[in-house]
């Protein structure tokens, strides 16, 4: 579904991405894990868009969009969250939301007609925080939620888009440890049609929802495999749980 | 439409009857309202910080002076032309400046404006320089003769405000408003979620120097006269003090911001003609002490306290 082929890309002297050949099928979980400055965000802004490799290729459902803006490939089917909550802190949940919708349906040009003229985009909004059990705050505004809400809306958004594939940075980052598999047992509910590729630390809830996981070191893919493979690995144990396990 | 909402524009009305020799004063705060109101549709709603706002106004105040100069008298034309003209002039350059935000964005719109007045100041076999254009002839409106004591000039100015009004009320609450308001609250999201940022501020920003257009072209058609003072920063700085005195974001900030600078301005300057910007100025921090949101701001605020 989604695919790389020689990804490159370096910060001056710093190589942040390099060769990075990725290949994810349809409908298949992913954990993206490494350890800190592996390259795990700089890979979602490269596939996003919102930095240029400086060589390789990008596939989406087996079109290259590497040259498409990150708005152009987000309607292309591939949307992503934000590790620090990027989200509309003086508009609602449901205003938030009906902005991916109205975009993704083609209204979003429209300033001749109003709001309530819309209600199928409004009632999708609806629908889709009541699945994330966001419909009791729908109408307060964004800053007023509780954290863990705000990491929820951050899920809402992208998943408006309808994408194909959803990039999902972290996304119980500062969520207490009970709250994140509550979280994540929402992101395993999501629909089996979707391919989703998760950045987390916590290697309990890696082992537990990913079905494969891709290991990132030094901006290089060392190793990609089932969550066995990749627990059984020399060389991920010595690079990355090795250094884990002495830390904890 | 609100009963507040219906009540404040029947009072518009009242200057015909309890302050009948202040028509032109009235006249010229509609058209103020006018263009704070383009205004608060690029900063209140999208987030462009501009200080370069008069070169739309402006343009469109000579669009229509030289189209009565040289073509025909007609205002209703002349002011479609005028706003059209503006529009243009504000799609060709918004693909400049919404590229930039922050303190980039306000250097850039400062400089936009500047070279627009300066162009039309050495332009003097156009637009009369500094002495002014001359030779401004405006037929009636629909029969009605623009006279002396401005009354045809406010019914006038007041239509278009309150049509206008009504666009950008219907835009703010369109798909396109939300966007907008998408962009203010979190530009970096937006893209995120499909939404192509640019080509949505490009739009908002010609239809705001289309407005602005309109409302230099009443002025020009009120006034039948056209200086270079249209152009002035002084211009684009008053505006947006009158934006923020009136509370940006909220439709009517523009409109209470410029009845009450208007007004102001106009008795302070009979008390004391040097000196008035002192009390503008003192005014203004005033406003921005104890009313961060502007005079709506404050007033909301109020409103809703005993809930």
């Amino acid at each position: 579904m989604l695919s790389t082929k020689g990804l490159n890309k370096r910060f001056g002297s710093l190589v942040v991405a390099q060769d990075i050949a990725l290949e994810l099928p349809a409908g298949v979980r992913y954990a993206l894990i490494g350890p800190n400055g592996a390259g795990k965000t700089t890979l979602i802004n490269l596939l996003t868009g919102l930095l240029a490799p400086d060589a390789g290729q990008i596939f989406l459902a087996g079109r290259e969009i590497s040259a498409l803006r990150p708005e152009a490939r987000v309607r292309a089917g591939l949307a992503r969250t934000f590790q620090i909550n990027t989200l509309f802190a003086g508009l609602t949940p449901l205003e938030s939301v009906a902005i991916a919708v109205l975009e993704r349906e083609g209204h979003a040009h429209n300033w001749w007609r109003a709001l309530p003229a819309f209600g199928a985009a409004i009632e999708e909004a609806h629908g889709l925080l009541a699945k994330l059990r966001l419909a009791p705050v729908e109408h307060r505004a964004t800053r007023e939620l509780a954290y863990g809400q705000q990491r929820l809306l951050e899920i809402a958004l992208a998943l408006a888009t309808r994408p194909r594939v959803l990039l999902l940075d972290e996304p119980a980052a500062g969520v207490p440890q009970d709250e994140s598999a509550e979280l994540f047992a929402a992101i395993a509910g999501l629909s089996h049609e979707l391919t989703v590729l998760f950045i987390e630390h916590d290697m309990n809830v890696v082992f537990r929802f990913a079905e494969r996981i891709i290991v990132m070191v030094g901006g290089r893919i060392l190793v990609e495999g089932t969550p066995g493979e990749v627990a059984r690995d020399a060389r991920v144990r010595e690079v990355y749980l090795g250094k884990h396990a002495r830390a904890a | 439409m609100r009963p507040l909402e219906a009540a404040f524009w029947a009072a518009t009305v009242l200057p015909f009857v309890v302050t009948p020799s202040y028509l032109a004063l009235a006249s010229q705060v509609a058209i103020t309202a006018l263009f704070a109101l383009s205004l608060d549709l690029i900063l209140g709603y999208a987030g462009i910080v501009s200080l370069g706002h008069a070169a739309y106004f402006g343009f469109g105040a000579y669009t229509a002076g030289l189209l009565s100069k040289h073509y025909f008298g007609e205002p209703l034309t002349g002011l479609v032309l005028a706003a059209i003209a503006a529009g243009v002039l504000g799609y060709v350059t918004s693909h400049v400046i919404v590229r930039f935000r922050h303190l980039a964005l306000i250097m850039l719109t400062l400089g936009l404006g500047l070279l627009l007045a300066e162009a039309a100041n050495s332009a003097s076999w156009l637009t009369g320089g500094a002495d002014g254009l001359q030779g401004v002839k405006i037929a009636p409106l629909l029969g009605f003769k623009f006279d002396l004591y401005g009354r045809t000039a406010y019914a006038y100015s007041l239509a278009v405000l309150f049509l206008l009004f009504l666009v950008a009320r219907r835009i703010i609450h369109s798909p396109f408003g939300l966007a907008l308001r998408g962009i203010r609250e979190n530009a970096r999201r937006m893209p995120a979620i499909g939404a192509p940022n640019l080509a949505h501020l490009r739009k908002v920003y010609t239809i705001a120097a289309a407005m602005a257009g309109a409302a230099g072209a009443l002025l020009t058609q009120t006034t039948s006269t056209v200086s270079l003072e249209v152009l002035s920063f002084g211009r684009s700085a008053d505006v947006l003090v009158i934006l923020i005195l009136g509370g940006a974001g909220r439709l009517y900030g523009g409109i209470v911001g410029a009845i009450i600078y208007m007004v102001a301005r106009d008795q302070f300057a009979s008390m004391n003609p040097q000196y008035w910007y002192f009390w503008v100025g003192l005014l203004l921090v005033a406003v921005v002490l104890f009313l961060p949101n502007g005079v709506l701001g404050g007033l909301s605020a109020l409103y809703k306290r005993p809930e």
